[in-house]
């Protein structure tokens, strides 16, 4: 058995599995309850200032069968009041010792204001503070959340606010309706974080009513952009925690990284872990299926951690981090070809028209005593994998690395030994036919 | 037990059809497509209904086949489309015959918003005999062509099998009934209770219609001639009464079917269904040589039915005019099935119904065409050997099983074929 225990900056639970601040952590009963079943954390739903909510203040969006591809929300902060919470808070951690207790604020931007709130925080014995600068909707609107994360400045100071008050970890959390995530991360870092979190929700418009012509879901008649979170954001997750992690300044400064985003299953979770993350946050997937996912998400990653030889999470957190590389770094000699394994097809064709219609036109049809069987013609395969992923069958379409002929060579080092080559075409074709590359 | 008289599979709930719709791959140049007779395109109506796109789903099957909801009931799928699924490989085909029905009631329900209208008039006159599939199929290709197509039926309903022979497990009355009105909203002018020789002579047929095309279906059951055949009931009749008037059936308790074809297991299946508490099918050979589909013949194993393989009926037995039995004796196959002289037994029954085939249509010899294997013969038009008469359905079926959906096909291809000469002959 793997040991899944963290600590992250200093926040100690028995597994990596937090609730994100969000709907299920809204209270001391559902955390209470989520504990019971064995979630390692919990981060309490963002308190703060005064709210009213609204009705329908979820929207989903459903793809082909599945249910809840992701969803969306106009949801507040906590609707309940401050010192409802802290006292609720206090009952949670006394009772549940070895879980991570982390409590989300987000409040005037007033330096009174934040270093109120840190104080009542860390007078309830919670382990950390989770600073909300990534609310896309509502709160925005009143220059808190993600309206203070997107300008890195005010990231910065605000962070420093709490900072120079806090004796607990103190976690910024990003938003991800932003260019460069990077940028507001070096800001946190600077004010003096001890921990990131991301992401935060994505802004988004479900969808629209083709019979009353309203934006779904309808708030008496009118909508809006809402925060956007579950499976479909997965690869924007990840693709800014591994920005993170590869970043310098990030990851010299030793900070760790709480990762969420679309984590539903033990596979998503181990995902985020190789990509750097410190801790993992789940809301969407508790949302759809209740607290009892937890079972699973430690199960499965204790057992894939045992199959790979894996003792605790430290082993492979961040495993992968050094294969983030860019464009210009890739092997530009490196060649795959699709094979398609005449046992395991089916004959759907699906490979045969998706290469033909929107691909390279490299797969043809041989006449079989049944019917034609799809075939890559390799030589001129450009390697591109579209058959590979939209074949129905396991293992029926391989790629398979084949010899190219030619010396490794990146676009980086091709623009220093011979930047006409990456300027003109007719260089470029000179280049092609010195290499041998043919581009039917 | 389920109710004899009631559809056996319920319709798919939305959530289903979206579920199973979803599922379909969307093969390229599909397999389900190359093997429906008739060539809907499976993969395009399926993920219509994956897009809820409904109206478009019904009109994608009946740009293909006018008698859709019927073949999405009674279709042999596991022969046909749903045996050629890639997914098959994977033991669970998609139900395609359940999506099809999906969307023909759909499309029943919601109308089709003038999908299916006449074409500009063109003046010629087309008889069509016989308001079965292929004459319906015929008669709605012709209409939407613009020709004016009249339908002689001889029963009182339109339909044919799917009206009187389809039992309504697989196929209620009502359907068949919407399908032929779908057919009349064409223009197509059905006239019930005429036949032909009777009400309306072969040489008016020729001199009133420019084309006339025959979907009479096959004649009424052989005789088993055998004593006591009289208190036989036949299984075609049986099977309509069950869907018209099934209260004038009453089961038996112990139910006697000769035969061993799709028919016979229908009328065993509605026997026990009904309440019969012994129904035993009775076939001069075996179950490898048995007509009926693999598919009904587990479906009617599980309903209960039993067999007597090897056994041939020579008398039926009654006492004061109450049957009380079937004599009958073994057989063995040489390959034919002989008789076992000093075998003979007796099998209890208090109802008897046969199911042994269908005798050739007469009408060939009454219009004088040629025949094959007995059944009118046809050329590749479907034309038969009097140029203007075509013909299609079961009584072409000289070779391959007969059914529903190469019926259809039939009377789409005759319906090409007669509006090509027809327009050619000026």
């Amino acid at each position: 058995m793997a040991d899944l225990s963290i600590n992250f900056a200093g926040i100690k639970s028995p597994n990596p599995f937090w609730l994100a601040s969000a709907p299920p952590s809204n209270s001391g009963a559902q955390i209470h309850r989520a504990f019971e079943h064995g979630w390692g954390g919990a981060v309490w739903k963002t308190i703060g200032p005064p709210v009213l909510n609204v009705s329908n203040r979820y929207g989903a969006w459903h793809y082909g069968a599945n249910k809840m591809l992701a969803i969306n929300n106009v949801e507040l902060i906590s609707d309940r009041p401050v010192d409802v919470n802290l006292r609720e808070i206090r009952e949670v951690k006394r009772a549940w010792p070895d879980r991570a207790v982390v409590v989300s604020a987000m409040v005037e931007s007033k330096p009174e204001a934040w270093h109120t709130i840190v104080r009542q925080i860390e007078d309830t014995g919670a382990d950390g503070i989770e600073l909300n600068y990534g609310c896309p909707h509502g709160m925005s609107e009143r220059g808190m959340g993600s309206a203070v994360g997107q300008v890195p400045e005010y990231c910065e100071r605000i962070t420093n606010w709490v900072a120079s008050v806090a004796k607990i970890p103190v976690i910024v959390k990003l938003t991800p309706n932003i260019t460069n995530i990077v940028l507001p991360a070096h800001a946190a870092l600077q004010g003096g974080a001890d921990a990131l979190s991301l992401i935060n929700t994505v802004n988004s418009i479900i969808a629209v009513d083709l019979d009353t012509f309203e934006l779904v879901p309808s708030i008496g008649g009118k909508g809006g952009h809402g925060g956007y979170a579950g499976p479909a954001v997965k690869p924007i997750a990840l693709a800014m925690l591994a920005a993170l992690g590869s970043d310098p300044t990030v990851s010299g400064s030793g900070k760790p990284i709480s990762g969420m985003g679309g984590i539903g299953t033990w596979r998503d979770a181990a995902e985020f872990l190789l990509l750097g993350a410190g801790s993992l946050q789940v809301c969407t997937a508790a949302m759809h299926y209740g607290f009892r996912i937890i079972e699973d998400l430690c199960d499965g990653l204790s057992n894939w951690m045992d199959s790979k030889g894996f003792t605790d999470i430290d082993a492979i957190r961040g495993k992968s981090l050094h294969r983030v590389s860019a464009f210009q770094n890739f092997d530009l000699s490196f060649r795959a070809v699709a094979r398609i394994n005449p046992e395991r097809c089916i004959k759907c064709n699906l490979c045969y028209v998706a290469c033909n219609d929107t691909a390279h036109q490299c797969i043809d049809q041989i006449p079989n005593s049944d019917r034609p069987q799809p075939t890559v013609r390799e030589q001129d395969c450009v390697g591109c994998r579209l058959c590979y992923n939209v074949c129905p069958v396991e293992n029926c379409i391989e790629m398979v690395q084949e010899p190219s002929g030619r010396t490794s060579v990146t676009w980086a080092e091709i623009g220093q030994s011979e930047p006409a080559v990456t300027e003109d075409w007719e260089a470029m074709q000179r280049y092609r036919s010195a290499h041998g590359i043919e581009i039917h | 037990m389920t109710n004899a008289l009631t559809e056996q599979f319920p319709p798919l709930t939305t959530h289903e059809a979206l579920v199973e719709a979803n599922r379909c791959l969307y093969c390229y140049d599909a397999p389900c497509t190359q093997a429906c007779p008739t060539h809907i395109d499976i993969p395009r109506f399926i993920k219509k209904i994956a897009t809820a796109n409904m109206l478009g789903s019904a009109t994608t099957i009946l740009s293909s086949n006018l008698l859709g909801a019927t073949c999405a009931r009674v279709c042999p799928v596991q022969e046909l489309c749903e045996g050629a699924c890639v997914l098959g490989s994977e033991h669970k085909p998609i139900t395609i015959g359940r999506l099809q029905r999906h969307a023909m009631d759909h499309a029943f329900n919601h109308g089709l918003n003038g999908f299916l209208k006449p074409g500009p008039a063109t003046g010629k006159r087309i008889a069509v005999i016989g308001a079965g599939p292929a004459g319906l199929s015929c008669a709605g290709e012709l209409a939407r062509r613009g020709h004016h197509v009249t339908i002689f039926e001889k029963r009182e309903l339109a339909g044919g099998l799917s009206t009187y022979g389809i039992i309504v497990l697989r196929e209620p009355v009502e359907i068949a009934l919407a399908e032929a009105d779908m057919i009349r909203q064409l223009g197509v002018d059905i006239q019930t209770g005429v036949d032909i020789g009777r009400d309306i002579t072969a040489a008016d047929l020729q001199s009133q219609f420019d084309a006339v095309f025959l979907s009479v279906g096959l004649g009424a059951s052989p005789s088993l001639g055998i004593p006591g055949e009289d208190h036989v009931l036949d299984g075609l009749d049986y099977i309509s009464r069950s869907k018209l008037d099934p209260a004038s059936l009453l089961p038996g308790r112990s139910v006697l079917v000769i035969g061993a074809g799709n028919t016979a297991i229908d009328c065993a299946t509605v026997a026990k269904r009904l309440g019969s508490q012994q129904v035993t099918m009775i076939y001069r050979r075996t179950e490898r040589e048995m007509t009926a589909y693999d598919h009904e013949y587990s479906f009617v194993k599980n309903e209960g039915v039993s067999f007597e393989f090897l056994a041939q009926p020579v008398r039926v037995i009654s006492e004061n005019g109450v049957v009380t039995g079937l004599a009958c004796v073994r057989t063995r196959l040489t390959p034919h099935p002989e008789p076992i002289e000093g075998s003979a037994f007796i099998l209890p029954a208090d109802q008897i119904i046969k199911a042994i085939g269908q005798n050739r249509p007469s009408i060939a010899v009454l219009l004088g065409l040629a025949t094959e294997r007995g059944l009118i013969g046809v050329n590749a038009d479907l034309e038969t050997s009097t140029p203007g008469i075509y013909a299609g359905g079961d009584c072409i079926r000289a070779k391959g099983a007969a059914s529903t959906v190469m019926a259809v096909q039939d009377g789409k291809l005759a319906a090409t074929a007669i509006h090509n000469k027809v327009m050619a002959n000026g």
